[in-house]
């Protein structure tokens, strides 16, 4: 692997939030067509992270770098960065006003400055890509929230980005939700597609992850494959949290 | 006199006249009302502080001040600052102060009802601030705001016959001087007062025609709290 294939470049990130340190130091690179997932407790700063990479949350220190350019500190051009850097949310957080096709038309119309038609066939490819084409005329309100999360990876898809963050895509999906969005999602990552992807969904992380990143307070506390971290012996802190989700649910 | 020649000969000519210069007074006022109340509110929420300072001090200031006194300000004391109004122009301004003091409100409590995510979702995808509020924010915005909205513009129907009060002859003024040249008062103010209602059933209407035009499918939320 040579430099060049690193798309994301992330170094020393730290935020704090009212004298509470959530980010510790966090770096990593990612390659292109990467899958890396993120697994750990609630309040580790996984979420809080990935808003630092597209500068949602302005970290106190560290840098980001994609493609070789700064994100961080780089003032009005954040909202070309932003285009290259797709973001799904666990609230999914479509436009409620605007059909799911308008959903996905929009940045491409106000940000890419795409004609209509242009935008209306870019969108519409998009959502075929992830199952709702047929539903392009409904509202988000009369979506389930499996097809609701779909349409936003849609929209995330449309702007063509370097890489596309997650956020709890599934948390607030029922098991068979959950599936529907998980299939969508390796579908991408079979595809090539850049991902970070914070997630409790260990199965999803052990078949698509190339790596997997265990942060516990604040720090990546293991890194590897899927594989070493669940199999060598050296590494036993993730394991031991996947216990404690296991047996939470055996009771 | 015959009551039949008195209400058709001479109060409803007279208040039709009346009723032309009230339909002018709102035209002229209700459009930069709305816009004004918008721009405020949206000044207010996500201008820069100094902006936003500006604009909640406007708001407090127009709340503070009766509109009568408002309009005397703006006809009887500009002149002394050498700027002369018409009485026509005078009101107009009040009631585009007025009305846009009152619209920012409405529209204020509508911005704040829009979850974070929305402007979240936008800026992710690399929209500025201002693309995300006129494209994302404001359309789901001022869709909330419309019954507070109406509610003002209904006040302004009502409170344009203050107009009167700086010599614009609109629909009350109208009334009132038939009321006074023939000695009629019961009858010229309950002709009067049935005109007002009539704008404002017209006005209901249009407003029910507007919201269920622009609601968004799946959200009929007031189908839904019925049942509750």
């Amino acid at each position: 692997m040579n430099d060049n294939d690193i798309v994301l470049k992330v170094e020393d990130i730290h935020k704090s939030f009212g004298g509470v340190e959530v980010l510790r130091g966090v770096s990593f690179d990612v390659r292109r067509g990467e899958t890396k997932v993120f697994i750990g407790p609630s309040g580790t700063g996984k979420s809080t992270l990935l808003r630092c990479i597209n500068q949602l949350t302005i970290p106190d220190r560290g840098r980001v770098w994609l493609d070789g350019e700064e994100v961080t500190n780089s003032g009005a051009r954040i909202n070309y960065f932003r285009q290259k850097i797709g973001m799904v949310f666990q609230n999914f957080f479509l436009f409620d006003h605007l059909t799911a096709l308008k959903n996905v038309e929009l940045a491409l119309l106000k940000v890419k400055g795409m004609g209509r038609a242009e935008a209306r066939e870019k969108a519409l490819t998009e959502l075929r890509q992830v199952g709702m084409e047929e539903w392009a005329d409904h509202y988000p309100a009369e979506l389930s929230g499996g097809q609701a999360q779909r349409v936003s990876i849609a929209r995330a898809l449309a702007m063509d980005p370097d890489v596309i963050l997650f956020d709890e895509p599934t948390s607030a999906l029922d098991p068979e939700l959950t599936r529907e969005v998980l299939e969508v999602m390796k579908k991408l990552a079979r595809e090539g597609m850049t991902m970070l992807v914070v997630t409790h969904e260990m199965g999803f992380a052990c078949s698509v992850a190339n790596e997997i990143l265990f942060m516990e307070n604040g720090v990546v506390a293991e890194q590897g494959s899927p594989d070493l971290l669940l199999n060598d012996p050296r590494f036993t802190r993730m394991k031991d949290f996947i216990g404690r989700i296991d047996s939470r649910m055996h009771d | 006199m015959d009551q039949a020649v008195f209400l058709f000969d001479i109060l409803l000519p007279a208040l039709m006249q009346g009723l032309v210069i009230t339909l002018q007074l709102i035209a002229c006022s209700a459009p930069f009302g709305l816009a004004l109340g918008i721009a405020v509110a949206v000044g207010r929420q996500y201008g820069h502080p100094a902006i936003s300072w500006l604009c909640k001090t406007f708001v407090f200031l127009i709340k503070g001040t009766p509109l009568l006194l408002l309009l005397f300000i703006l006809y009887f004391g500009l002149p002394s600052v050498g700027i002369t109004l018409t009485a026509f122009a005078a009101s107009v301004l009040g009631f585009i102060l007025c009305n846009g003091a009152y619209n920012a409100e409405y529209v204020r409590g509508a911005l704040i009802s829009i979850k974070d995510g929305q402007m979240i979702a936008a800026q992710a995808l690399g929209m500025t601030r201002w693309q995300a509020i006129r494209s994302v924010i404001l359309p789901q915005a001022l869709r909330r705001a419309i019954p507070g909205l109406s509610n003002e513009f209904i006040y302004l129907i009502k409170y344009s016959s203050l107009a009167y009060m700086i010599t614009v002859i609109e629909l009350s003024g109208a009334g009132k001087l038939v009321a006074t040249k023939y000695f009629t008062y019961t009858e010229s103010c309950a002709v009067v007062g049935i005109v007002y209602l009539v704008l404002v059933s017209i006005t209901t209407v249009a407003v029910n025609l507007l919201e269920s035009r622009v609601a968004v499918p799946g959200t009929t939320r007031a189908a839904t709290a019925a049942q509750l």
